[in-house]
């Protein structure tokens, strides 16, 4: 393969984005559903329960779920419309196969043959390079099903260390801190202890725009009498009525969190026996925060030192209180530290484990939380389990019928396979639901990367921007095409349902990955024939393990709106609230509620270190990147929804108006803005909604207007998350065209 | 069945977070699928994300209907003013430049007046309207009294609206600030008035931020 089989244009107008429009059965009034189906929206963690609307196996329309206790019928706009990705004029129909001969690059094949193909060109990669030529990029939309087979074909079927997936760029270094502070990693608590807090902390997470239900927990704590603090380079809409603002220099996060340590030992507000008990490592970490003083706090993070004692105030004071965080402080070259550094602040308080006491990230994608237990993840088996642990790797061998010996080791995260391909050592992709030319950084790298593979399969349902550089397109399911299990952002796992049937030639992903295993006469363990035979196996291997599936039934979860894991067994209700006094685990056995042997948590040394890559003269200002609320990840989907394109149709650049007077921009100039990487020309925003040093730009759309052009690929050590959030650009007014 | 009288709608533009969900679920509502009668604003995005969706306030006495020359705009026994009755609107738009809160639209195609009926097909059947049923953050609620003021103390209900010397009740409630003075809300002289102090919530002043940083 090698660069595009045709003009993006051309490929465009074949296969979109067209956004789709309501029209006809949608609109006739007179059509009643044949059935209503009741499942979940999938566009965010959030996983709002919705029904959607089925005539002749077409989606019509919805009807709000009001009896889901989670969103009790809300939905944003993206929820509202999420119906019209069906029976989409882009949804693929047929496999294809490139055809640069073809006047849009592809031609229509059948299905038999792009699977023996497929099949054809992994054998030939891994005979002529060795196995561990060949990689697999999933996604975290996909149903935990799913995610567990794609971990299962890689390393049992395809014998190759490299898998990785989206959540990649997403949930990681949240996840990574937690396990090193908690020993396992989920929410905390359920979203209704968010209700009963006194204090709600945000840190970099655009709830409104990005988990718009959740907006309702924060403003009804608000009513009930919490004081709301949101950390945050922009005013975004929660921000607007909070009681106290951090407009935080992006990048500092940990610098901030160190300093409210810091004042809290100051002013005795520590919850020591809470300290004493449940934790390990506070003293190391009190010695650290020591030079935290406020001066030096707000000189670094950009706050005045009056609003960091004040939130300091807040904060220690307290008697209940809910630290939410999201991508805004994770995706850092020092995204763990900052997680870290929230974590600190919580166990330092004590509230944490009980009744109006919580912390939690807000996972992002659809499946976020399921999506990363279960083994699509470089370095984790089934189960939240490790895969370079001994006792691990037998125990998920004996599932799969398999010698330890024979599963692969660690592999690497998803940007290191774009530079093991770089290098030489990768050459054959199947990717499934990822668009990673669109969402990772730099990706004038990743598109060169795309034109040096050998052999590029991408499975799914529309032809998103990076399957332009396919040799073969195998048309996988839509969400409402399927049924299966998604683990929420609040750890809820949850019952998705399967409301029409895939069109044409299109099959759900999960056979299309046993049919390619089938193909290479490696079938064994690839023979299922349901979701739900899927999922019996996942209990079984999650069984024993931290994300422990093994008391979870579809039917159990069904009943119950939902069960949070960990679920030992059938007869258990699940577990909303981790970490409370006396609950056990199974790494602990008792000694604690924490996920240690001890039973401790841990305090960890949240080190600060400046963002990679500084502003200077010649690039002065900071780039921070970021969703909008009618779009989900790189668009690929929202993109092909009418009403949704319709309110933000592109990307735009959000500057404050004093540099913006300065460059002689105004709201609606276009303007260039450049990085060390790579340009793109936009048009201006002008409000005093974000802070002067800094301008935003939201990241759902591919080729000239994706920001990712710009972004750097500086990665945090620990989680390899990007940094997305950090970057130096320059603008200026732009003239032409 | 007639709407419920126990359960009222109420528009809280403080909780506002512009998603356009509720415009968006409002072209879904079965009569009037395909059009959306919600209008929704920033107030100023140059100074700050408030934005504000205007939704029909069902006034007692319509100033839509008061000023429709053919008698099509109707306001049924339970308070709810609907759409004009096709057979009867001649499109001349009177009600759309007299509604004191611009909320009728002209469609032109259909040579039709389209309003917001409160989704009638839905409330008269003991559903909420869908753009309540589905606005994240609940800036548009529907519900009992008691259970919106149990759950917003910092807030109160206001129906009662001036415009010049015109007063107008309205079957739909404004949410105010608990302690502010305003009832009638004088909404001509709130146009002229400038904004000022912490109107706009959080900004990029001395009182929170420090320039430079490391």
């Amino acid at each position: 393969m090698a660069a595009l089989p045709a003009k993006v244009e051309a490929i465009i107008e074949k296969f979109g984005p067209h956004p789709a429009r309501p029209s006809a059965l949608r609109l006739d009034p007179g059509v009643e559903p044949d059935k209503v189906v009741r499942t979940h929206c999938c566009f965010c963690g959030q996983q709002c329960g919705i029904q959607l609307l089925v005539h002749g196996n077409q989606l019509i329309g919805f009807e709000p779920w009001m009896e889901f206790p989670f969103n009790q019928g809300k939905l944003c706009p993206k929820g509202v419309k999420r119906y019209l990705q069906g029976s989409h004029p882009d949804r693929l129909l047929h496999a294809l196969e490139r055809d640069p001969s073809s006047s849009h690059g592809f031609r229509a094949v059948q299905y038999d043959h792009a699977v023996s193909r497929t099949a054809g060109e992994i054998k030939r990669i891994q005979s002529q390079y060795g196995p561990d030529a060949l990689a697999v990029i999933s996604g975290a939309s996909l149903t935990t099903e799913k995610t567990y087979l794609m971990g299962k074909f890689a390393r049992l079927c395809l014998k190759t260390p490299y898998i990785d997936y989206n959540g990649r760029l997403c949930m990681v270094s949240a996840a990574a801190g937690n396990k090193k502070a908690f020993g396992i990693d989920r929410a905390a608590n359920p979203w209704a202890d968010i209700l009963k807090a006194q204090v709600v902390w945000i840190s970099g997470a655009n709830v409104a725009e990005c988990a718009p239900i959740t907006t309702d927990y924060v403003w009804q704590a608000r009513e009930n009498g919490a004081r709301i603090i949101v950390v945050d380079p922009r005013v975004t809409p929660i921000a607007r009525t909070c009681d106290l603002f951090l407009p935080i220099k992006p990048g500092r996060d940990v610098a901030l969190f160190n300093g409210i340590l810091h004042i809290m030992i100051e002013k005795g507000w520590i919850a020591r026996d809470f300290v004493e008990t449940y934790t390990v490592g506070f003293d190391s970490v009190a010695q650290y925060v020591r030079s935290w003083n406020p001066k030096y706090t707000s000189e670094v993070t950009g706050i005045s030192e009056g609003a960091i004692r004040q939130a300091a105030e807040l904060w220690g004071t307290t008697t209940t209180s809910f630290l939410l965080h999201a991508r805004g402080i994770e995706h850092h070259s020092h995204g763990v530290q900052n997680v870290l550094g929230a974590i600190n602040i919580v166990l330092a308080s004590g509230r944490i484990g009980r009744e109006g006491c919580g912390y939690a990230t807000i996972t992002g994608q659809g499946n976020g939380q399921g999506g990363r237990e279960h083994g699509q993840k470089c370095d984790q088996l089934p189960g939240a389990r490790d895969i370079s642990d001994p006792e691990h790797r037998a125990h998920i061998a004996a599932v799969w019928g398999t010698g330890p010996g024979e599963l692969q080791g660690p592999g690497v995260d998803v940007y290191e396979i774009f530079r093991k391909i770089s290098l030489g050592e990768i050459k054959g992709l199947l990717s499934i639901s990822f668009n990673p030319l669109v969402s990772l950084p730099d990706n004038n790298f990743v598109r060169a990367m795309l034109e040096k593979l050998e052999f590029y399969c991408a499975i799914d349902f529309f032809l998103n921007e990076t399957a332009y550089h396919a040799d073969i397109v195998l048309p996988g399911s839509l969400h409402e095409e399927d049924e299966g299990v998604v683990t929420t952002a609040e750890g809820r796992t949850i019952k998705i349902n399967q409301a029409v049937t895939p069109p044409g030639d299109a099959r759900q992903d999960w056979l299309i990955i046993q049919d390619i295993a089938g193909a290479l006469g490696r079938e064994r363990g690839f023979t299922f024939a349901s979701p739900r035979e899927i999922f019996e196996e996942l209990r079984k291997a999650s069984r024993g393990g931290v994300a422990d599936y093994s008391g979870l039934t579809y039917e159990k979860i069904e009943e119950n709106f939902g069960v949070f894991w960990p679920c030992p067994d059938e007869d258990h209700p699940g577990t909303p609230r981790l970490f409370e006094p006396g609950s056990w685990n199974p790494i602990a056995r008792g000694a604690g509620p924490f996920y240690f042997p001890d039973g401790k948590a841990r305090f960890c040394v949240a080190s600060y270190s400046p963002p990679a890559e500084s502003t200077d003269g010649e690039f002065p200002f900071i780039l921070t990147t970021g969703r909008v609320v009618s779009h989900y990840l790189t668009g690929a989907q929202t993109r092909r929804i009418g009403p949704l394109a319709d309110h933000t149709p592109e990307p735009f650049l959000e500057i404050h108006p004093h540099p913006a007077r300065e460059l002689g921009v105004s709201d609606g100039d276009r303007v260039m803005i450049e990085s060390r990487r790579g340009q793109m020309v936009l048009s201006a925003r002008v409000a005093e909604t974000i802070r002067p040093d800094t301008v935003f730009i939201p990241y759902h759309w591919p080729w000239e207007k994706s920001v990712n052009q710009l972004t750097i690929s500086a990665q945090d050590p620990i989680s390899r998350i990007p940094e997305y959030k950090v970057c130096a650009v320059r603008i200026r007014r732009y003239a032409g065209s | 069945m007639p709407v419920p009288e126990h359960l009222e709608f109420f528009i809280d533009p403080n909780r506002c977070i512009g998603c356009q969900a509720c415009v968006q679920a409002c072209a879904e509502c079965d009569t009037h699928r395909g059009y959306s009668m919600i209008q929704l604003d920033y107030i100023a995005r140059s100074e700050s994300p408030q934005t504000v969706p205007i939704v029909c306030m069902h006034c007692e006495s319509p100033t839509c209907a008061e000023v429709c020359p053919a008698d099509a705009v109707k306001r049924t026994e339970d308070g709810v003013v609907q759409s004009a009755r096709k057979p009867r609107c001649i499109a001349c738009n009177n009600c759309v430049l007299a509604c004191p809160f611009g909320v009728p639209k002209m469609e032109t195609p259909m040579e039709l007046m389209m309003k917001c009926d409160m989704c009638y097909d839905r409330t008269s059947v003991g559903k909420k309207p869908m753009c309540a049923s589905v606005c994240p953050s609940q800036a548009l609620f529907y519900g009992a009294r008691d259970q919106i003021e149990r759950q917003r103390p910092r807030s109160r209900p206001i129906h009662r609206f001036l415009f010049g010397r015109q007063i107008i009740v309205t079957k739909v409630h404004l949410m105010v600030p608990f302690e502010s003075p305003v009832a009638p809300m004088d909404v001509i002289a709130a146009f002229r008035e400038t904004v000022i102090g912490h109107v706009f919530g959080p900004n990029f002043s001395a009182e929170t931020m420090v320039g430079g940083g490391k």
